[in-house]
């Protein structure tokens, strides 16, 4: 089993943003199927939350990165 | 449509045929032996030019013009090793260079260096006569170019002009030692790059950084202010910025009463929407003084963004430079820390109504926060257009990885097309990144902002 713990800890960093973003995408979801002529400002502050929590998870990534 | 569709169809049929003919440096080097662990790589990548899946340029005319030496050289070390090797290839695609590739053309840019016994010295790179790699077959006054970028050469060497011909440079994985309890203790490993002259070999320093060696750096013998690859990028954005903002305001004092047209329409409904959905509601009654400031970061941002994503332009990496977002995060934590209120620094240092064991928490996170916050904006922009630019470079080092090297052609076909599938798709989301980071991080810089100047006016609520 080759590799380092560095890879790992990145996969772990991607998973947090998996679930984060998957739950961001299904509220939005729902949201839009509550109230569908809000679909502009749904969108824009998904892809914005989405933004933050995917900055988390790749700085996380590049430190890994740079840590192997 | 049918027309976009041939189009495409024959692009893609140029990229596989060139993909073929790499194999001309197939390896049929048996017994090679490594001196040491080698990164600099020979074997057919896109040399020095970012692009990305269509039309592989290789210069076919690099056999006239480079010794294909794959031995060791003569002092020992593999300057160009058989593997290939993917993450080398990512992190020379990602850093800064002292020579611009725009496709196959290779522009020398002007190298200013400071070195404590040399002082200031200014020249063209283009004395390093450098290959396509970007690697010199000269060396000038001590100093020598690898792989894109500027190293001085340690201990006694002729001054001048110095001819140092192909495959003299290389780097070896050298152990770091340090000291612990008396006794010299391994540290790790450091790559360092040799210069092999006359049969010795010579050490050559890396530029001095401020990243404390993260990148192997540190503060070395020399320190770069050279206009390098990211700082040409940035003059060019910031001419073409200024040239096209002076031009619709010209066009505002021209056409006043008339309906916008142009250029000046589509700049317009980004800089109202900045206006109405980012300063306003974020910074509150103060935002007029800081609108400036927020579309020069987001049109700053978004263009060096959308810079580096043009293929065979070089891809200048220059928002995914550390030094680059940390200045626009020195810049909002001036920005932010120069303007705060009373208020804003209560809060920071003693947090109105909470009680007083909470606040002895709260201070050390809040007064953290004041540096964690813009640290976290620099973070994020590099982060994010860096690992763009690097799953560029590895998707298309997969059809050199699958097609191992250029022998197995079931591979190579295969997997251009595959590739060059999902690289178009990558781009597609790294010019939706693009613009995303330029708009998050300009909605953060706003959000802070507007905390620092925020009236109080919830004295009566509870906090």
């Amino acid at each position: 089993m080759g590799g380092s713990v560095a890879a790992l800890g990145m996969g772990l960093a991607v998973i947090g943003a998996g679930i984060g973003i998957g739950m961001i995408g299904s509220r939005a979801m729902e949201a839009i199927a509550r109230q569908p002529e809000a679909v502009g400002d749904i969108r824009a502050n998904m892809i914005l939350t989405a933004a933050l929590i995917e900055g988390a998870a790749l700085i996380a990534i590049v430190m890994a990165f740079l840590v192997a | 449509m049918k027309k976009l569709l041939s189009i495409f169809l024959l692009i893609f049929s140029l990229a596989i045929v060139a993909n073929t003919q790499q194999d001309n440096h197939a390896h049929d080097h048996q017994g090679e032996h490594h001196e040491g662990h080698d990164h600099s790589d020979h074997d057919g990548h896109d040399h020095g030019s970012h692009d990305h899946s269509h039309g592989d340029d290789h210069d076919h005319s690099h056999g006239a013009e480079h010794v294909a030496h794959h031995g060791p050289n003569a002092c020992g070390m593999v300057t160009h090793s058989e593997e290939f090797d993917p993450g080398a290839l990512a992190f020379h695609h990602i850093s800064d260079q002292n020579v611009y590739n725009i496709g196959t053309l290779q522009l020398p840019l002007p190298c200013i260096l400071y070195s404590k016994d040399a002082g200031v010295e200014f020249f063209s790179s283009g004395k390093f006569h450098a290959d396509y790699h970007g690697t010199g077959t000269y060396a000038y006054n001590k100093y020598v170019l690898y792989e894109g970028m500027v190293r001085r050469i340690q201990g006694d060497f002729p001054s001048g002009l110095v001819e140092i011909g192909h495959d003299a440079l290389g780097v070896i994985e050298e152990t770091v030692y340090k000291e612990e309890d008396g006794k010299q203790v391994e540290d790790g490993t450091k790559d360092v790059v040799y210069l092999c002259h006359n049969g010795t070999k010579v050490a050559c320093d890396n530029k001095s950084t401020l990243d404390g060696g993260l990148f192997g750096g540190g503060l070395t013998s020399f320190t770069d202010f050279s206009i390098t690859k990211n700082v040409l990028s940035m003059i060019i954005m910031v001419l073409l910025m200024s040239w096209l903002f002076l031009s619709i305001a010209k066009k505002y004092k021209e056409r006043e009463g008339m309906a916008p047209s142009g250029a000046q329409g589509l700049f317009e409904t980004i800089i109202v929407f900045i206006q109405d959905e980012v300063a306003k509601p974020f910074i509150g009654h103060k935002w007029e003084k800081f609108l400036p400031l927020l579309l020069t970061i987001f049109f700053f941002i978004l263009g060096l963004n959308l810079w580096g994503q043009i293929p065979f332009l070089g891809g200048s990496n220059v928002t995914g430079s550390l030094s680059v977002t940390m200045v626009l995060a020195i810049i909002v934590f001036l920005v932010t820390n120069l303007n705060g209120n009373k208020h804003y620094w209560e809060h920071v240092f003693w947090m109105p109504g909470v009680p007083a064991w909470v606040k002895t928490i709260l201070t050390p996170v809040e007064v953290l926060g004041v540096f964690i916050k813009p640290l976290t904006l620099m973070l994020r922009l590099f982060a994010n257009i860096t690992a763009g630019h690097m799953v560029m470079v590895i998707f298309v080092s997969l059809i050199f990885v699958f097609s191992k090297n250029g022998t197995s052609y079931i591979g190579g076909y295969g997997t251009s097309i595959a590739s060059g599938l999902l690289t178009m798709f990558m781009m597609a989301i790294e010019l939706l990144v693009a613009f995303i980071q330029a708009f998050v991080f300009t909605i953060l810089t706003a959000s802070y902002i507007g905390a620092a100047v925020e009236e109080h006016h919830h004295a009566e609520e509870h906090h």
